[in-house]
């Protein structure tokens, strides 16, 4: 299987930060704010790999830094230790090193994202269809009657329906715009997609079709998948491996069958002792 | 003469409980092989640790110590109990199937796709996996009407074939089964044996326990009895 994302020890800091910031805090000492600076330490050590076609799972409790690691890799925050480098049709690109205008390029062609809020993911002042537009605008495609087609193609695909193309968002449920925002990400193949909570917070039908419409695209198109959820359900669905977080730390990485019929770590086993 | 696809040497494992500070004790120092077109029968009484050996070797446990030595088709080794998660994946995809006890399966696909999975997942078309999966339901008894119906609400016997179908279907190379005919009819159950027989004879090494003892004198070519460890939490 091919190596499509190499992260080392990536890690956040928000605020002034100082040296004794990392070993200061994590699971151990059952916090993330260094004592000695105040600083959080949203993550730290955050090491792992992604391989083309697998879908990997980040879990554990809220706080735990999780969504930090997908707004790192689709460039939404900067990080503060560490590196990732993606892998693309022969290419390395090491991420933290770009310009903007190439981490610009990344973001709009090759990862795609679809956050827990809509409204990060969605301008509400366009159509459904203009979302997809703005994208794809961004990327190679600038004929307006190809565009209209893709957009079409995409809200076809994901059971938003061509109809409601011209539509906005806003007036939509909330599963329509999650979906929305999956057609959006799609629009432009990406081989890597980070879903931040996507189905947290919506009825469990809407969820369960939400999920089944993630594997589909998995099988169909071959993304590679970051899975970021609280939600063991979620993972024990979509994850082949998975990856478990406490106060900013990987605490315990394994296969997902793996991680919740033998987990290793006491903050494992409670969890999913917790979620029978 | 046939060398061995699977070769386990001092096999244990212990589950730590940490809320309890328990560690319980399931299978110690298992040795046991598997050969091409030969089916291998773990037995001993309840507890013994017969599943977790299976899930030893399908890394669903984690292996405590010992070796699990499997033989690909181009003569290669690798240990599962050191293998990485990827390549475990990548066997689990093409050389090795695992019937469990249980199934665990989405809940919302019909039956049909549930078996039909495996093969779309090797990258097989659409309509010859369907095609594969529907002969394998006619051949364990599954009524037709059942085929579009998701198994979330299936009987035992029934949720055991398609089971028992899922794991057939993408005729892997090393096969486990934990107790497959556990709640079926004897009908069901002679078509089952039948099914395994021909497998067999196509290649396939099996690593099985079974149920009933009559099972195991049919279709074991060896025998591995475990013997019950002595556990140190009280029950
Ligand atoms: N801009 C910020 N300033 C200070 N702390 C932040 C900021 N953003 C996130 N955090 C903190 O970082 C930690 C990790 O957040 P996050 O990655 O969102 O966790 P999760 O997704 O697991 O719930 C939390 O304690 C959160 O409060
Ligand atoms: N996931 C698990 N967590 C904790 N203990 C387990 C787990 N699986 C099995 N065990 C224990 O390991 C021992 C062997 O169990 P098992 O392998 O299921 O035996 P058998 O299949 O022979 O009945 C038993 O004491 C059982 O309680
Ligand atoms: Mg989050
Ligand atoms: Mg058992
Ligand atoms: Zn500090």
């Amino acid at each position: 299987m091919r190596k499509v994302l190499q992260v080392s020890n990536l890690g956040k800091i928000h605020g002034n930060g100082c040296p004794r910031c990392v070993a200061s805090t994590g699971p151990d000492v059952g916090s993330n704010i260094c004592p000695h600076c105040q600083s959080v330490v949203a993550n730290a050590a955050i090491s792992f790999d992604l391989h083309a076609g697998e879908i990997l799972g980040i879990m554990g409790e809220s706080g735990s830094g999780k969504s930090t690691i997908v707004k790192m890799l689709f460039f939404d925050e900067d990080p503060s230790l560490g590196e990732a480098i993606f892998y693309d049709n022969g290419h390395q690109w090491n991420l933290f090193s770009l310009n903007a205008a190439q981490q610009r390029r990344l973001r709009n062609h090759r990862f795609g994202i679809v956050y827990q809020n809509p409204h990060l993911g969605l301008n509400f002042n366009f159509s459904a269809g203009g979302n997809i537009a703005e994208r794809l605008l961004m990327s190679d495609l600038t004929h307006y009657g190809q565009i209209r087609e893709r957009a079409r193609d995409l809200l076809t695909r994901t059971e938003v329906g061509s109809e409601r193309m011209d539509e906005s968002p806003k007036k939509f449920s909330g599963g329509m715009q999650q979906r929305v925002q999956i057609a959006k990400a799609l629009s432009t193949s990406p081989p890597v997609l980070f879903l931040d909570e996507v189905t947290t917070g919506l009825d469990l039908s809407v969820q369960a079709r939400i999920l089944d419409l993630i594997l589909e695209i998995q099988q169909e198109l071959g993304t590679a998948m970051i899975a970021v959820t609280h939600d063991l359900g979620v993972i024990r669905l979509l994850a082949d491996r998975t990856i478990v977080m406490k106060n900013g730390r990987i605490i315990e990485a394994g296969l997902t069958d793996q991680i919740l019929e033998d987990p290793q770590h006491a903050y494992t086993q409670q969890l999913v002792a917790s979620a029978l | 003469m046939n060398s061995a696809i699977l070769t386990v040497e001092k096999l244990s494992k212990q589950f730590f409980l940490h809320e309890q500070q328990a560690a319980i004790p399931s299978c110690a120092e298992v040795d046991l092989q598997v050969f091409p077109k030969e089916l291998t029968a773990i037995v001993g009484p309840t507890g013994c640790g017969k599943s977790s050996v299976l899930k030893c070797i399908y890394r669903t446990y984690l292996p405590g110590a010992g070796r699990i030595l499997y033989q690909n088709e181009a003569g290669h080794t690798t240990d599962l109990a050191q293998a990485s998660d990827h390549r475990v994946l990548e066997l689990r995809l093409r050389d090795i199937g695992f019937v469990t006890q249980f199934l665990h399966c989405l809940p919302r696909k019909p039956a049909l796709d549930v078996v039909s999975e495996p093969l779309l997942l090797r990258g097989e078309n659409r309509e010859t996996a369907r095609d594969a999966a529907a002969d394998l339901l006619r051949l364990l008894n599954v009524p037709e009407r059942l085929w579009q119906v998701p198994p979330a609400t299936f009987s035992g016997g029934e949720k055991q074939r398609i089971n028992l179908a899922r794991g057939l279907i993408s005729q892997p190379r090393l096969l486990l089964l934990d107790e497959p005919t556990a709640s079926l009819d004897p009908d069901t159950s002679e078509r089952v044996i039948d099914l395994l027989t021909t497998i067999k004879a196509k290649g396939v090494g099996m690593l099985a326990v079974f149920h009933h003892p009559e099972l195991v004198r049919r279709l074991a070519d060896r025998v591995v009895e475990l013997i019950p460890q002595k556990t140190l939490c009280h029950e």
